[in-house]
């Protein structure tokens, strides 16, 4: 201990908000993973024999490591040695694959004894300092093309490794980062292109293709009317093809109903109802169309006509346009290729469950549709603290870990989700405000790395419990159990805060 | 610009929060749907099969009863493999039956859980013991029992109906009341009583977890409920009278209708052929082979066969005009071979003696003679065209209760047709018909259809000298409560008065001496004073229908008859016969020795079902 100057300045200098929401998080995690114990006895929260007594065991470690981390280690030590501890890391994630234990399918984690390791976990830290420590040189700018080519580098290679470990979840996270380097000046149409890809592949995922166009279609028709002299014509024209266009798979599907119907069994005259007869109806072969070859039909019909039109012109733009339009279908037609070939068989189940594709309550869609019923379930005041029947009972796989917001949904209900959810967007902006307010520009990256970690985790993670994202395997920031997961987000979140305390203190 | 990229990623923060919210919000409060999955998602429901009411006769012979059978029930999760041909041979299956089945369920292991599926239904108590005896070699097998129909007495058939499990479309159509594995009344009075006998279903509440598992009971059983058994049947029927009906009508295509005039009980209700009740308790078995059965046991000929009624309808027409005033009982009218009503177009007649009055007539079944009256009912000058003289009989007859339904407590009633002005004026135009055009109505053919519940109606009706009860199935008994409409007397738009001149000549029909003209002295039992009246009725599709209706005694009717037999040919050949003995076994209980048995023996045994030709409905 330094004495009494030391103290002061500590009271001065950290953001008390910060660590106080850190806490409440922790927290309201431990109790969650108490709730979601599957007995009919509760054992006591401390019981080291069940995950609540562990993560018991975990939170303590936490702060131990939160207090190394503001107290012992000098923060001008992380930017030194950002570099090193990349490289190593990245060494570690190779290794994994190689000598690491294989757990649904992906090989990520180490085994020492009882403790389990994810490097993965680990690399979010490292690629953070890394990249904030890079992105801060003075002679730096993302905007030249040359250095944005090393900070992808920085991102990309932990990215691919973890994919090629076959842990998706993670390795979208580093999707994240691109909010950095865009807060640092990269142009935004890069960040609005990856933007609608990833909104295209999830549209196509969690609703349908036909969605998927359609969204395609406005972007692109409203990219172009920015530059047009038409443009409240074309706006117009815009709104009258959303309106048509969302309306016409319900009418369609009222009309194929009514098909169906008449498509029924006929019975007999007698009271006995005789083995029914199918009626023929000419018009049962409109079952078989689908809106969306309507609108590609119309897609194919128009489109040449703009090309020809672009080229005649000679519009660099509107050919553009033509050409992202052609490749955005080509991307929401090659998303089932993406699956068949780029993603695990786990994976691709549970996409396909999104899709619609398959609807067995039993099989793969059994989580997605579990964890939403036990969710919904909740209603808006929820069912009380260690009531919920969902979790309880063993509904939902995975949930003390993955799946531990369905037990706040389910125990707290809408209140519960808002306070929570409140709680990690107060977290970031925090964190985002905290760094605008640093004259370090590498604590400001950092900070800015540290938020979209969070950010990533948390929309992933929660989407993926109430059915807009698919289930990849990704933990919801300090308040799933395990212990890695805790110790990564801890030792992230508590060099943010060491680095600020750093600013205060000499600033 | 820095400020300003910021300010836009906390925006972007602000959406994607709000876009979770928003997603959570929908799935929490505003769609119910998750909220009543997850009840069904822990609650599970054990339900408790209540026993169905029983149904009796109304000396209180139990019909229709319970028998206990046994579902032998698997839990697949617990089958340890086992010996497939001794369990097959114990329980008496192909053993190809119990691999299949158990390839079907370990495909459907994750659906199925640890709950338990039925493999086999309705196995006899007798296999389900020798089963029980082994059944320690079969963990995951065991045997629930399950209450099924059965009856003590083969009387019945159509006119009980059959109880089976409920299709999707039922559950469809009755989503609150029943679900999948309920069984419901399909016809009969397990239809038409489906309510009061199926009872209440009860349920043990249990709690499980994700694999099924039964975790423990629901609020410790505070919200179980017992099931409550159906409510017993009383009927009207009269089993032995019924089972003698169903015996004489073997081998018959047709019909017979017995009701108590005074109370419109029906007594006995035969539709030939029927369904025998060995194959009731069990209809899925023989399904095949009773709805490819071309003479249709599924159709009930006593409530949905249109027939013309034939010579019965005489009566009808006779008491029109005595009521119109247009006959009286003294007035003759003669008759050779039939009535020449145009030069070239005659309506023949058998021989008989000539001129008759109108006693004879009914007692000889004159044609000629009904041609008159009707004749004089259509042109009666008090009309003023053809068209209000034929809408007024056409009421007449209606107040009888022909051309509509009865309003009986059998389902499945048809209503028949009686002609008005209206229907002839669409056949031939207004004002291109007369009464001799529709002259085949005075004899009961033409445009007429009845079924032969209504003919039994109109015997009651003129037993009890003209009112009539609708005819119904079901007493009141212990708890179960008739409709009111029941003890109401319907009268006729005749007054009482004429109908003992009618019943005269009934009387006359049956207890003339042979020989004297009386066309169903054939029906004659000594002491039971049967009147009654035959019908031929032509039968486009073979041989003419055999009609009688009858009632005894005639001075305090117990029991009026109504006999249809499809190619029967004259009423007296077999619908007056049966009938006749219909009565006499219900008034007197036996059939002496003598000619009377040797008629029943004769019934009995003869078979008509080649005499007609088979309709493709």
């Amino acid at each position: 201990m330094k004495g009494n100057a030391h103290e002061r300045s500590l009271k001065q200098s950290v953001d008390w908000a910060l660590i106080v929401s850190y806490l409440i998080l922790v927290l309201i995690g431990w109790l969650s993973i108490y709730a979601s114990i599957h007995s009919s006895e509760p054992p006591s929260i401390f019981n080291f024999d069940f995950r609540s007594g562990k993560q018991f065991v975990w939170i303590l470690s936490a702060l131990g490591l939160a207090g190394v981390i503001i107290f012992l280690v000098n923060p001008r030590l992380w930017e030194a040695f950002a570099p090193h501890l990349y490289i190593l890391v990245a060494i570690l994630l190779v290794a994994v694959i190689f000598l690491g234990k294989e757990v649904n399918g992906s090989k990520s984690w180490f085994e020492f004894g009882p403790v389990s390791f994810q490097p993965a976990e680990v690399s979010k830290i490292t690629t953070s300092l890394f990249l904030a420590s890079m992105l801060s040189r003075t002679d730096f700018s993302v905007t030249r093309f040359k250095d944005f080519l090393k900070v992808a580098a920085i991102i990309a290679i932990p990215m691919l490794v973890i994919l090629g470990e076959k842990e998706t979840g993670s390795a979208l996270v580093y999707l994240g980062f691109i909010f950095v380097l865009y807060r640092e000046g990269l142009t935004g149409w890069l960040l609005s292109i990856i933007g609608l890809v990833i909104i295209l592949f999830i549209t196509t995922l969690t609703a349908s293709p036909y969605v998927s166009i359609m969204i395609l279609i406005a972007v692109v028709t409203f990219c172009n009317a920015i530059n047009e002299k038409h443009f409240w014509k074309m706006l117009l024209f815009l709104g009258i093809f959303l309106l048509a266009g969302s309306l016409f798979p319900w009418l369609w599907g009222l009309l194929t109903d009514h098909i169906a119907a008449s498509v029924q069994k006929i019975s007999d005259t007698y009271t006995v109802t005789l083995p029914g007869q199918e009626k023929k109806v000419f018009w049962a072969f409109l079952l078989k169309i689908k809106p969306i070859y309507f609108l590609i039909a119309i897609c194919l019909g128009v489109l040449p006509r703009f090309a020809i039109k672009a080229f005649k012109e000679k519009n660099v733009f509107g050919g553009a346009s033509v050409i992202t339009f052609l490749v955005g279908l080509a991307l929401i037609f090659s998303t089932e290729f993406i699956f068949n070939d780029v993603l695990k068989e786990h994976q691709r189940q549970r996409i396909e469950v999104l899709l619609g594709m398959k609807d067995d309550p039993t099989g793969v869609g059994y989580n997605v549709k579990q964890s939403m019923i036990a969710i919904g379930s909740g209603g808006f005041f929820g069912k009380g603290f260690l009531k919920g029947t969902q979790t309880a009972y063993g509904f939902i796989p995975e949930q003390s870990t993955d799946f531990i917001f369905c037990t706040i949904g389910e125990e707290w209900g809408f209140i519960g989700c808002l306070a929570v959810i409140g709680l990690y967007v107060f977290m970031i902006a925090r964190i985002i405000i905290d760094a605008e307010e640093c004259r370090e520009k590498f604590t400001r990256i950092y900070g800015y790395c540290v938020a979209a970690c969070i950010f990533m985790h948390l929309f992933i993670n929660i989407g993926m419990t109430i059915g807009i994202m698919p289930v990849i395997g990704i933990p919801l920031p300090l308040l799933s159990y395990g212990g890695s997961s805790l110790w990564a987000f801890t030792v992230l979140i508590f060099i943010f805060i060491a680095l600020y305390r750093e600013e205060k203190k000499y600033y | 610009m820095r400020d300003d990229r910021q300010i836009k990623i906390l925006i972007g923060l602000g959406i994607a929060a709000a876009i979770l919210l928003g997603k959570i919000f929908y799935i929490q409060v505003i769609n119910g749907k998750y909220k009543a999955d997850s009840i069904s998602n822990s609650i599970v429901k054990e339900v408790i099969y209540p026993t169905r009411g029983v149904i009796y006769d109304r000396n209180g012979k139990i019909i229709v009863g319970n028998k206990v059978a046994y579902d032998i029930m698997v839990t697949p999760r617990e089958v340890t493999a086992f010996d497939t041909l001794t369990l097959a041979s114990v329980l008496d299956v192909d053993p190809q039956l119990i691999r299949d089945k158990m390839a079907e369920y370990r495909s459907n292991i994750k659906k199925i859980g640890f709950q338990s599926v039925a493999m086999l239904k309705q196995i006899p108590a007798e296999t389900y013991m020798k089963f029980d005896e082994v059944k320690y070699q079969f963990p995951g097998f065991y045997g629930q029992v399950r209450s099924i129909r059965d009856y003590p007495i083969n009387a019945g058939g159509n006119l009980l109906g059959y109880v089976s499990e409920v299709d999707a479309a039922y559950i469809k159509s009755h989503p609150e009341e029943y679900s999948i594995g309920d069984y419901v009344g399909k016809t009969g009075i397990e239809a038409a009583r489906e309510k009061d006998l199926r009872g209440e279903k009860g349920y043990h509440i249990y709690i499980r977890n994700a694999r099924g598992r039964i975790e423990s009971s629901y609020k410790d059983g505070a919200e179980d409920k017992e099931a409550s058994p159906g409510h017993d049947i009383m009927t009207t029927i009269d089993a032995d009278l019924q089972r003698y009906g169903q015996q004489l009508m073997r081998n018959k295509l047709g019909a017979v209708v017995a009701l108590e005039p005074s109370t419109g009980e029906i007594l006995a209700i035969v539709s030939s052929p029927g369904i025998d009740v060995s194959m009731l308790a069990d209809i899925g078995k023989h399904y095949e082979e009773i709805s490819s059965n071309p003479y249709k046991p599924m159709f009930n000929r006593a409530v949905q066969a249109y027939y013309p009624p034939g010579s019965c309808f005489k009566i009808v027409n006779a008491l029109i005009g005595l009521q119109e005033g247009v006959l009286t009982p003294s007035e003759t009218h003669p008759c050779h071979y039939g009535y020449q009503f145009a030069d070239d177009r005659k309506l023949g007649c058998h021989g008989h003696k000539s001129p008759i009055d109108m006693e004879e007539s009914i007692m000889m079944s004159c044609n000629a003679y009904y041609c008159y009256v009707l004749r004089n009912i259509l042109d009666n000058k008090k009309y003023a065209s053809i068209d209000e003289a034929m809408d007024s009989w056409h009421k007449y007859v209606e107040s009888f209760g022909f051309g509509k339904k009865l309003g009986s407590d059998f389902p499945s009633e048809l209503s028949g047709s009686i002609p008005s002005a209206k229907t002839y004026n669409k056949f031939y135009g207004k004002g291109r018909w007369n009464s001799t055009t529709v002259i085949s109505l005075s004899i009961g053919q033409g445009e007429i259809a009845v079924t032969p519940l209504h003919l039994a109606n109109f015997c009651a009706t003129v037993a009890n000298r003209g009112w009539y009860k609708i005819p119904h199935l079901v007493k009141e008994f212990e708890d179960i409560e008739i409709d009111p409409k029941y003890y109401e007397k319907h009268y006729t738009m005749v007054d009482t008065t004429q109908f003992p001149k009618v019943i005269k000549g009934m009387w006359r029909a049956v207890n003339s001496a042979p020989g004297t003209g009386g066309t169903a002295w054939i029906a004659q039992v000594d002491g039971l004073d049967i009147c009654g009246k035959t019908g031929t009725a032509q039968n486009p599709h073979g041989d003419d229908n055999s009609v009688f209706m009858c009632f005894a005694p005639m001075d305090d009717p117990k029991i009026a008859v109504a006999a249809y037999i499809e190619g029967g040919g004259f009423g007296a050949a077999y619908a007056a016969p049966i009938a006749s003995l219909m009565v006499e076994k219900y008034l007197n209980g036996e059939i002496p020795w003598g000619p009377r048995k040797d008629l029943e023996a004769r019934m009995k045994t003869s078979y008509l079902l080649n005499r007609v030709r088979i309709r493709r409905r």
